[in-house]
């Protein structure tokens, strides 16, 4: 049994490490949350550079041509350093669309893009409050055009395309919901940034006039390709929740042995202690059922459902877990704007809620793992 | 990453696998499948099986097989011992009362006895024809060992023995045992830690005295054990006088290399349990409450399977698995027992019933909610396991002890006996 990253893995690992270390301190998060620019720029041109945003692309459409494993390890990189950029929303979703469902023209005119981090892409999904199931999709698209409303859309605001979920029959079901390409550039689409949890990583509304689309994958199709590219991002998240949930984990840690109260480093306390513990037996586990959900996405198993629903319900509690107690272990100190203990509980909510919420995915789980058990 | 054996592994393997089919209990599998947590098989003699299970496995050369030949092991290797594990499966849990002997003594008397106790003692312990117990916790002394105060003091007549007066509490076994190791305090002037030694007796020398405690469960799988004179040969110490301590440490750490397929959590048999039971809102698995429950506890079982895996990569590769080992039991016993309460909640008014033939699911979970305290207790605390993950794995400062300096005999204590 070898269920580990082999020693490439692991020298990629250092290498985006080193590279994020160096472009993206705390400072470079702290810059988006309190600038005017929505994503860092600068870094995301660097992680086009380093190949990082075309990891899994092919190398005949610019990409390293590399496995999902190499994806992941990038993922908790940028998620231990709550990466201010769209790597999210470009990589875990609208690559793997394109790649999963897009024509051999779709793929040549995006992926180089992609990869060069020339073109950011996105997923348009969520039409307002409550869970997204085939009936909340009322978006209509009819004759090559798009009319309707999408709210929140991850980085609506600052890409060049998105793939829409919409509907072309008549109805609830989901035979009736397709995808297709919008440049959101183009005319019949406006786009106004809606103020987030986490203004690290912005969000838009985005309103739909009869904006031109060009389809993404057969007609009626568009929520199987949804279900199966939300697998291959549950991993990929988690993998950047379990990040953020060791460097929360880290910083707690860190402060605990410094902090001294009643004449004694506050990390000697049992209540801080096992707080701590706790923290992380929950990273622990969280990080065991990635590795699951790396080698199911990796080998193509069909147990890949099962696998990402486990990662991403236990990378969200851990994340969740660690970056609130990071808070509680600093005092009134985590509670300030000018300590970093926030940065990581508003990515912790955003990432939880990202790609549907803990309940929904809790519901997969259980709906996969009940499948299993029948059979 | 991927789960596939070595070709080396594979054939071991197999090989195991072809001894196991032609040789296992077979007709002995329904009833341990069936077996409530921590109750055991019903309808058979455990004790008699277990030893003849036990015997089998010693003369093909499977019993303890990590340990050396000589002492009646096979040499294998630490991956060698895991791949046995998961074959031999359900059939494993037969051995329940020699988990002690050779996960913990076993490794301490190899560790610290002559090269000619070894050979006496650890052949008979590996093929389960001696039984050993762990007298180590007493009234004054379980998460706080080092408090221990049976006393072990020079026989007054020259011949070198060691004389023992004291009590131990919760040893599991000690009714069915053939030997113990003991530790014992033989300098009460010193810091707690200190004064201590380690020795093994035969269970039926003159002056032990065994007796049963009931436990929350209706069994009495641990007792009390007394000792008044009992006289001990110097050449059964195990260690220096006084280095009873550092001993301890290495019983205990064994514990911590004994890895297999993962602790269980009664997770899968609860989810069987949903897929047939009504709430008033239907199936129990649909029921959006117990939906949430059911994918908490999910995760949590696959998370301490997939630790395992990590442990045993570290292993095939020749490592020595990490800490995050020490999270099974803290994450098992917790699971397991919010587990029973739900399977009970879910059965209603029945789920009082404790009774394999009339209760849902043979009475597993009534067994596993009146065992699974002891889970959180039994070979350190989940308060003492929080400890040692915030310290040997997050590296926070120790409790501060106020005990640790002072000379045993003036620490200030509650109940004690001099
Ligand atoms: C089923 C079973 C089988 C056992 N078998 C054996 C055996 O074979 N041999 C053997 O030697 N022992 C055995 N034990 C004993 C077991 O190791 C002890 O019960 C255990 O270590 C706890 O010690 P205690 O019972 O004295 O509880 P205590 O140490 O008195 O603990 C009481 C409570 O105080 C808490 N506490 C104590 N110290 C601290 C601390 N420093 N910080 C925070 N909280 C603390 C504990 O967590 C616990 O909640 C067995 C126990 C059980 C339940």
């Amino acid at each position: 049994m070898n269920f580990e990253f082999s020693d490439e893995q692991k020298q990629l690992r250092n290498e985006a490490r080193r590279f994020l270390e160096a472009k993206c301190p705390p400072a470079a998060v702290r810059q988006v949350l309190e600038g005017s620019e929505p994503f860092d720029r600068a870094l995301w041109k660097g992680l086009g550079e380093m190949g990082f945003l075309g990891v899994v692309i092919p190398e005949e459409h610019g990409g390293l041509g590399l496995g999902y494993l190499e994806l992941c390890v990038v993922a908790e990189e940028l998620g231990r350093v709550i990466a201010p950029v769209p790597f999210g929303s470009s990589v875990f979703l609208a690559t793997e669309f394109i790649l999963a469902a897009g024509s051999e023209a779709q793929k040549a005119k995006w992926l180089p893009k992609l990869a060069a981090g020339e073109a950011i892409g996105t997923f348009a999904f969520a039409e307002g409050a409550g869970a997204v199931t085939p009936r909340t999709i009322k978006l209509q698209a009819s004759g090559g055009a798009l009319t309707g409303v999408k709210i929140p859309v991850a980085d609506g605001d600052v890409a060049d395309f998105a793939i829409v979920a919409a509907r072309t029959a008549p109805g609830n079901d989901e035979r009736g919901v397709s995808l297709f390409i919008v440049e959101l550039n183009g005319p019949g689409v406006t786009r106004e940034v809606v103020e987030t949890i986490d203004p690290t990583r912005s969000h838009a509304r985005i309103s739909f006039a009869g904006a031109a689309a060009e389809p993404l994958g057969a007609a009626g199709e568009g929520w199987s390709i949804i279900n199966g590219v939300f697998d291959r991002a549950a991993v990929l998240t988690a993998f950047e929740q379990v990040g953020g949930a060791d460097r929360a984990l880290e910083m707690a840690r860190d402060y605990a042995l410094e902090r001294v109260a009643f004449g004694r480093p506050i990390g000697s306390f049992q209540a801080v202690k096992h707080m701590l513990a706790d923290m992380y037996v929950s990273a622990t586990l969280a990080r065991s059922n990635c590795y699951y959900g790396a080698w199911a996405l990796s080998t193509g198993s069909s147990e890949l459902g099962e696998a990402a629903a486990t990662a991403r319900v236990s990378a969200t509690q851990a994340f969740q877990h660690c970056s609130k107690n990071n808070i509680q272990t600093h005092g009134g100190m985590g509670f300030t704007w000018a300590f970093d203990c926030h940065l990581y509980y508003r990515r912790s909510n955003l990432l939880a809620l990202n790609l549907g919420s803990l309940s929904v995915w809790e519901d997969r789980l259980i709906e996969r793992l009940r499948a299993k058990n029948v059979a | 990453m991927n789960f596939d054996d070595t070709p080396e592994e594979a054939a071991f393997r197999q090989e195991v696998r072809t001894w196991i089919q032609a040789n296992a209990p077979h007709h002995l599998k329904e009833a341990l499948s069936n077996a409530g947590f921590g109750s055991g098989p019903t309808g058979i003699d455990t004790m008699a099986e277990a030893k003849a299970w036990q015997k089998k496995k010693a003369e093909a050369g499977w019993a303890c097989l990590h340990w050396p030949k000589e002492y009646g092991g096979r040499g294998a290797t630490p991956i060698e011992r895991v791949i046995w594990g998961q074959e031999e499966g359900v059939y494993s849990t037969l051995g329940g009362s020699f988990i002690i002997g050779h996960g913990m003594c076993g490794p301490t008397v190899m560790a610290f006895a002559s090269e000619e106790q070894k050979r006496r003692y650890l052949p008979p312990l590996a093929a389960g024809e001696e039984v050993w117990c762990q007298l180590f916790s007493e009234p004054a002394g379980g998460s706080d060992l080092a408090g221990l105060r049976t006393k072990a003091e020079p026989a007054k007549d020259g011949s070198g023995d060691w004389i023992i007066n004291g009590q131990k509490i919760w040893t599991s076994g000690a009714h069915y045992s053939d030997f113990g190791i003991l530790i014992t305090r033989t300098d009460p002037t010193v810091p707690k830690h200190k004064g201590l030694t380690m020795f093994f007796l035969d269970m039926r020398s003159p002056g032990v005295e065994i007796r049963p405690i009931k436990q929350v469960n209706g069994q009495s799988g641990f007792n009390e054990v007394y000792f008044t004179d009992v006289r001990i040969p110097d050449s059964q110490r195990l260690g220096a006088v006084g280095g009873g301590w550092q001993v301890s440490l290495t019983t205990l750490m064994n514990e911590r290399l004994s890895i297999g397929a993962g602790m269980s959590t009664g997770f899968p048999e609860l989810l069987d349990l949903c897929c047939r039971i009504e709430t008033a809102n239907g199936l129990a698995v649909d029921d959006p409450a117990v939906r949430s429950k059911l994918a908490t506890w999910a995760v949590r079982q696959s998370g301490l399977k997939y630790t395992g895996f990590r442990a045993i990569s570290a292993l095939s590769r020749g490592e020595i698995p990490g800490p995050e080992n020490s999270i099974g039991k803290l994450v098992a016993g917790a699971t397991m027992q919010d587990i029973a309460a739900l399977a009970l909640d879910l059965q209603a008014e029945s789920g009082v019933i404790n009774d394999p033939e009339i209760s849902a699911a043979n009475a597993r979970f009534q067994a596993m909610l009146l065992r699974s305290p002891a889970t959180r207790v039994e070979g350190g605390t989940d308060e003492i396991l929080r400890n040692i993950i915030a310290e040997r794995v997050l590296g926070l400062p120790a409790d501060i002890r106020v005990d640790k300096d002072v000379p045993f005999n003036q620490i200030p204590t509650s109940g004690a006996r001099a």
